[in-house]
């Protein structure tokens, strides 16, 4: 007997919970707009800094905004899941017919200027490379820094995971200097780090590494050791910053991209609005990144 | 009264049931769902495509050899620091250390079980890396020795744990007949006790062995991640990419559907299936040991 009390107990206090729930459904309808933002992470603090602001001033929309890597945005844009997607790098071609056969049309908006900074260690004395040399370390034909002018010491490569824009970007750019034909991958012993601290954190420690990231990355302490990077041998040596990627004398700079699906609408289309006016540049400023003009 | 007690003893013995029933349902469940979404790698990828030394998947690259042996150098490192040290640690405990002493280390140990992986990737980071380059030459300290290391510890507690509870169960007259019969004390460990806790220790080595297969966040943040063929004997000391260090960081970016999500798929698979052979191998060894002697005395 005691038994059976005690399950009708039970069962009366979730019939009571059940019960008491549906009387908060009608308060969900007065928030305006959810807004789901995910994607790069080299855009993931600038998308979070302007997800704050305009929170302040609409309080009435909500945004969230996730990292994991341009490749992890443009993929849930693709399976329906996210509204905007941040990529640090264009959508390929096959990533775009994947998305339209899921009946999903990518609409791109440059949000952004991004320059790629090459660093090291403090203690390496190398702080001019040419792209050529760049891509000959990364790609693994150069193994130790007297290759370049430097120290006896092995070349200790850091990038970016495959699913970063960054990396995606760089190999494109950099190590296959922009020729679409050419094949040249990383070297196979390039590490491949989860985040851009463990970069930051392994050139700071470690006098063999070479590593790249976006400008807005690379904190203080290491802004004297970023490489200046020239076109070719007899090409200026340009140190970047906005003023070299507004001017194009530096010769790793990109655009970044917020992809949404078809033209955005409403709350959607409001925000982007707000995003490319002079209010929302400012922020890319002041985050180290470069506004559009 | 006794139909209440009948009804009773019928709905437990169902509920027992159906709790051990699900645990094998749920494990053939989930082969079925790897089997599902890591088959089509085998017919989009060719074998011999899969079989190759390049990983490099945003070029289509699927080679899953330098993850395989990334993943098993790390794991064989793992127990080569996780055998002596939790076993020795486990006979202490049990042989040795007197009861005072047991009551401290046996919770301290416990404890370090306790710690998250994460925590751990953490302190090897800052702590193991630098110490590793700078102690030993090497170019950086992101290698596979550094997640071996980690991963020993990890393993550890689970294997003291586990052995230290097995030993103890041995019974008291099998030592005291050892001794009657003029053993020494190590001789009585090492040829009386340790096998007859066997299958309790080989049970612990299984479990810190499938720990250390599957440990994901420690090995992403010290291996360097660098899909290399771990096969010469200093590979120890390069970076390595593990098989599940793989799935962590790129099933985030992979469309659903894709090749690229089918082979990710079938590393699970594999992962799975070592395992597997990992628990049948270390099972018929356990069972078939207890001798026709041992049964009839215990």
């Amino acid at each position: 007997m005691k038994a059976v009390r005690l399950i009708l107990l039970v069962l009366l206090v979730i019939l009571t919970a059940c019960g008491g729930s549906s009387g908060q459904t009608s308060s969900i309808a007065r928030t305006s707009a959810y807004i789901q933002n995910k994607g790069s992470d080299t855009i993931v603090n600038l998308a979070l800094a302007w997800a704050e602001q305009y929170q302040a001033e609409h309080p009435d929309i909500s945004i969230s905004v996730t990292g994991g890597g341009s490749g992890t945005g443009i993929a849930a844009l693709i399976n329906k899941t996210v509204d905007i997607a941040n990529a640090s790098r264009a959508m390929a071609a096959d990533e775009i017919t994947q998305a339209k056969a899921n009946g999903v049309t990518p609409v791109e908006f440059v949000i952004a200027r991004d320059a790629i900074a090459v660093v090291v260690n403090p203690q390496n004395p190398v702080r001019r490379l040419t792209l050529q040399q760049i891509s000959d370390i990364y790609s693994g034909k150069i193994n130790n820094w007297t290759g370049v002018g430097g120290d006896d010491r092995p070349i200790v490569r850091l990038s970016r995971e495959t699913n970063s824009g960054t990396h995606v970007y760089f190999l494109q750019t950099v190590i296959r200097l922009g020729d679409p034909n050419n094949t040249t991958l990383f070297s196979t012993d390039t590490l491949l780090l989860p985040s851009s601290e463990g970069i930051i954190n392994e050139v700071r420690q470690n006098p063999n590494a070479i590593g790249y990231d976006g400008l807005g990355y690379i904190p203080s302490d290491l802004m004297n050791s970023v490489v200046a990077v020239a076109r070719n041998t007899d090409g200026p040596y340009v140190v970047p910053s906005i003023t070299t990627v507004n001017n194009n004398s530096y010769p790793v700079a990109r655009d970044l991209y917020m992809y949404t699906s078809g033209q955005p609408t409403g709350a959607i289309k409001d925000y982007l609005n707000w995003i490319l006016s002079p209010e929302a540049q400012t922020i890319v400023a002041n985050l180290g990144f470069v506004p559009i003009k | 009264m006794d139909k209440t007690l009948n009804w009773r003893e019928t709905f437990i013995t169902a509920v027992v049931k159906t709790c051990g029933y699900s645990a094998v349902v749920f494990v053939v469940l989930i082969f079925f769902f790897l089997l599902r979404q890591g088959l089509p790698a085998l017919f989009e990828v060719k074998l011999g495509d899969l079989l190759t030394t390049r990983w490099y998947p945003i070029e289509n690259h699927f080679g899953i050899l330098p993850l395989l042996t990334g993943s098993l150098v790390v794991t064989v490192g793992a127990m080569l620091i996780a055998i002596p040290f939790g076993i020795g640690t486990a006979v202490f405990l049990a042989e040795i250390a007197p009861r005072w002493m047991r009551e401290i280390l046996k919770p301290l140990v416990e404890l370090l079980g306790g710690i998250p992986s994460v925590v751990l990737g953490f302190l090897g980071i800052l702590l193991l890396l630098p110490f590793l380059r700078v102690f030993l030459d090497l170019p950086t300290g992101l290698t596979a020795l550094a997640g071996a290391l980690l991963l020993g510890a990890i393993a550890i507690p689970t294997t003291v744990s586990i052995a230290e509870d097995s030993l103890d169960a041995v019974p008291q007259s099998y030592r005291e007949g050892a001794l009657a019969l003029g053993a020494t004390k190590w001789q009585t460990i090492w040829r009386v006790t340790l096998p007859a806790a066997r299958s309790g220790v080989l049970t612990a080595l299984m479990l810190g062995v499938g720990r250390t297969i599957g440990e994901t966040m420690a090995v992403m943040m010290v291996t360097g991640n660098a899909p290399v063929m771990a096969i010469k004997s200093t590979s120890i000391l390069s970076p390595v990419r593990t098989m599940t260090a793989t799935i962590a960081a790129e099933m985030g970016e992979v469309a659903n559907g894709s090749t690229h999500y089918h082979v990710l798929f079938f590393i699970g698979l594999v992962l799975f299936l070592i395992s597997l052979a990992v628990n049948i191998t270390a099972s018929s060894v356990i069972f078939k040991s207890r001798k026709r002697a041992e049964r009839v005395l215990s």
